[in-house]
C-alpha cells in the first residue's frame, strides 16, 4: 500500500537552516546538509529545501547545499524559493534535487510550470501555493485566495482555480501552504487541504500548521493529504520521525516503517 | 566497472552518486565499446518513452544493449528503464526494446491519484539475487504513470500494489528491472543495487 508522505522542511537562508513565524522573524537553527542526514538517517520519506536567501547575490550557496545534500542521502528531495526560470530549474536539478518547487514565479509567469514540466518532466514540477482565507466573492469563490512573495502579497486569485490550473499547465505535486496556520503549531487547516486535495488529481503535500502527530492524522484521514510537511515539531527535538511514524501507524495511516 | 548509460535524459547523476557512495566505480557513458566491455550495465530513465526511445535509436544504444543482453553481462533497467525493456508502451504508443515480452499501460483512472507517487511495498514473487536480504517489509520509492506489464509470469519477480496489482521488478536471464528508484530508495535502495553490482547475471 501507498504510503503517506513525511516530507520535512528546511527553510534555507544563506546555507543556514532558519525557523520563521507566520513569515516574519526568522532564526538560525543548524547546518541544512547535517540536518538532513539526521532526519534520512531517522527515516524520513522526503525533504525540502526552502530558499529564503534575500540578495540575489548569495544565491549560489543553496546549489552548493544541494550538491552536498545529494552526495550524502538517498530519498527524494526538493528545492524551492527564488526559482524564476528554466535556467534556475535547470541549476538545481543538476546539483541533484529530485523536484523543483515554484511557487510566485509560476503566478506570475504560468507557462514556467508548463515549459518546466515538458522539459524536465511533470514528476520534476511541485506548484507551491500560499493560500489565505478570505471573504467568498465572484472573484475568489472558493473562500481561498493565493498570495505570492513568501506570503506578502494578495492576488486576488482564487486558491481552488490555480490549483485545477496548476495541474493542467503539467504540475506534478502541489505543496498547500496555508498562511494563516503556518508557524503557530495548531494544526493544519483541514477544510483547504481537503478541497484542493479532493478537485485535482495529482498529489497535494499539506503544509503549515503542524505541532503534533494527531495534526498530521487529521490532515491524512480528514484533509485527504497525500504528504505532510513538517518543520519545528522536529526541528528542536520535540518529536522524532520515528514517534511520528509509529503513531500514526498506531491510527491506521500507512506509513513506511522506519526499519 | 558499472556502465551507466547515458541518453541525454532521465537523472543519471543520482544513480552514480548512489554507486559511489557503496564505493563501486562506475562511469555515464554513451559509448558501445565501454558499454560492453563493462561488468555491469544501468540503464536509469526518467522521462516520455517515445522521447527515449527515439533518442536510443539515435545514439545506436537499442544494438547497445541487445549486445549487452546477448553477451550475459548483468544489466539493470530503473523506472522508464524497466519500461523500454517490453515491446511496446501505450505511452506514445512507442515501440520498445522487446527484450521481455509484455506491453507498458497506463494506470486506469478509478479514483487514484496519478502518478503513482511516494513509498511502496514490493511482494517478491520469486526469489532473486537483487533481492536477497531486504527486509519483507521494506519500501521503495516510486513516481510513475505507466507500470510494465510483462506477458508471461515467470518474468515477474515482485509486484506492488496501487490501485491494481502491477509488476515492480521484472526480469529474464542477465536482465532485471525496478520500476522503482532504489537510488532513491534510501538503506534498502542502496542495498538493491549493492546486490546488482555483486551479481554474475544467473539466477
Amino acid at each position: 500500500m501507498l504510503s503517506k508522505r513525511i516530507i520535512v522542511c528546511l527553510d534555507v537562508r544563506e546555507g543556514k537552516t532558519t525557523k520563521g513565524i507566520k513569515f516574519k522573524g526568522n532564526v538560525d537553527i543548524g547546518d541544512p546538509v547535517t540536518m538532513a542526514r539526521e532526519y534520512y538517517e531517522q527515516g524520513v520519506d522526503e525533504l525540502v529545501f526552502y530558499d529564503i536567501t534575500a540578495s540575489s547575490d548569495k544565491r549560489d550557496i543553496i546549489i552548493e547545499v544541494v550538491r552536498e545534500v545529494a552526495r550524502n542521502i538517498f530519498i527524494p528531495f526538493s528545492v524551492g524559493g527564488g526559482i524564476r526560470t528554466m535556467e534556475d530549474m535547470h541549476r538545481v536539478l543538476q546539483a541533484g534535487a529530485e523536484k523543483i518547487s515554484v511557487n510566485t514565479a509560476a503566478v506570475l509567469n504560468p507557462p514556467l510550470i508548463s515549459e518546466g514540466a515538458r522539459t524536465f518532466g511533470n514528476q520534476c514540477i511541485v506548484l507551491g501555493m500560499d493560500v489565505k482565507k478570505t471573504n467568498k466573492s465572484p472573484h475568489i469563490p472558493s473562500g481561498y485566495e493565493v498570495w505570492i512573495n513568501g506570503g506578502r502579497k494578495p492576488m486576488g486569485i482564487d486558491a481552488l482555480e490555480w490549483a485545477k490550473r496548476g495541474e493542467g499547465l503539467g504540475a506534478g505535486e502541489i505543496c498547500l501552504n496555508s498562511i494563516d496556520a503556518d508557524g503557530t503549531s495548531d494544526g493544519y487547516e483541514l477544510s483547504l487541504t481537503s478541497m484542493i486535495s479532493g478537485s485535482v488529481s495529482i498529489p497535494v503535500i499539506a503544509s503549515g500548521g503542524a505541532g503534533k502527530p494527531e495534526h498530521l492524522r487529521d490532515v491524512f484521514i480528514e484533509g485527504g493529504a497525500d504528504a505532510a510537511l513538517i518543520a519545528s515539531m522536529v526541528h528542536y527535538g520535540q518529536y522524532s520521525i520515528d514517534e511520528i511514524k509509529s503513531f500514526l501507524f498506531e491510527e491506521g495511516v500507512p506509513v513506511r516503517k522506519v526499519i | 566497472m558499472i556502465a551507466i548509460i547515458d541518453y541525454k535524459a532521465g537523472n543519471v547523476k543520482s544513480v552514480e552518486r548512489a554507486l559511489r557512495h557503496l564505493g563501486v566505480a562506475c562511469r555515464i557513458t554513451n559509448s558501445p565499446a565501454k558499454i560492453i566491455s563493462s561488468e555491469g550495465v544501468i540503464f536509469p530513465g526518467v522521462g516520455a518513452a517515445g522521447k527515449t526511445m527515439e533518442v536510443i535509436r539515435s545514439l545506436n544504444l537499442d544494438s547497445v544493449i541487445h549486445e549487452v543482453v546477448r553477451q550475459k553481462i548483468p544489466f539493470l533497467g530503473i523506472c522508464l528503464g524497466s519500461q523500454i525493456i517490453l515491446k511496446v508502451s501505450e505511452e506514445d504508443d512507442a515501440s520498445c526494446l522487446n527484450l521481455i515480452a509484455g506491453t507498458v499501460r497506463r494506470f486506469p483512472d478509478m479514483g487514484i491519484k496519478i502518478p503513482h507517487m511516494g513509498w511502496n511495498n514490493i511482494s517478491i514473487e520469486q526469489r532473486h539475487p537483487i533481492l536477497s536480504g531486504i527486509d519483507r517489509e521494506a519500501q521503495f520509492y516510486f513516481v510513475h504513470s505507466y507500470y510494465p506489464e510483462p506477458q508471461h509470469r515467470e518474468h515477474i519477480i515482485a509486484t506492488t500494489h496501487y490501485g491494481i496489482p502491477f509488476a515492480s521488478v521484472i526480469g529474464r536471464n542477465n536482465i532485471v528491472a525496478t520500476q522503482f528508484h532504489p537510488e532513491k530508495s534510501g538503506r534498502f535502495g542502496l542495498h538493491l543495487l549493492k546486490n546488482f553490482t555483486e551479481w554474475n547475471g544467473t539466477c
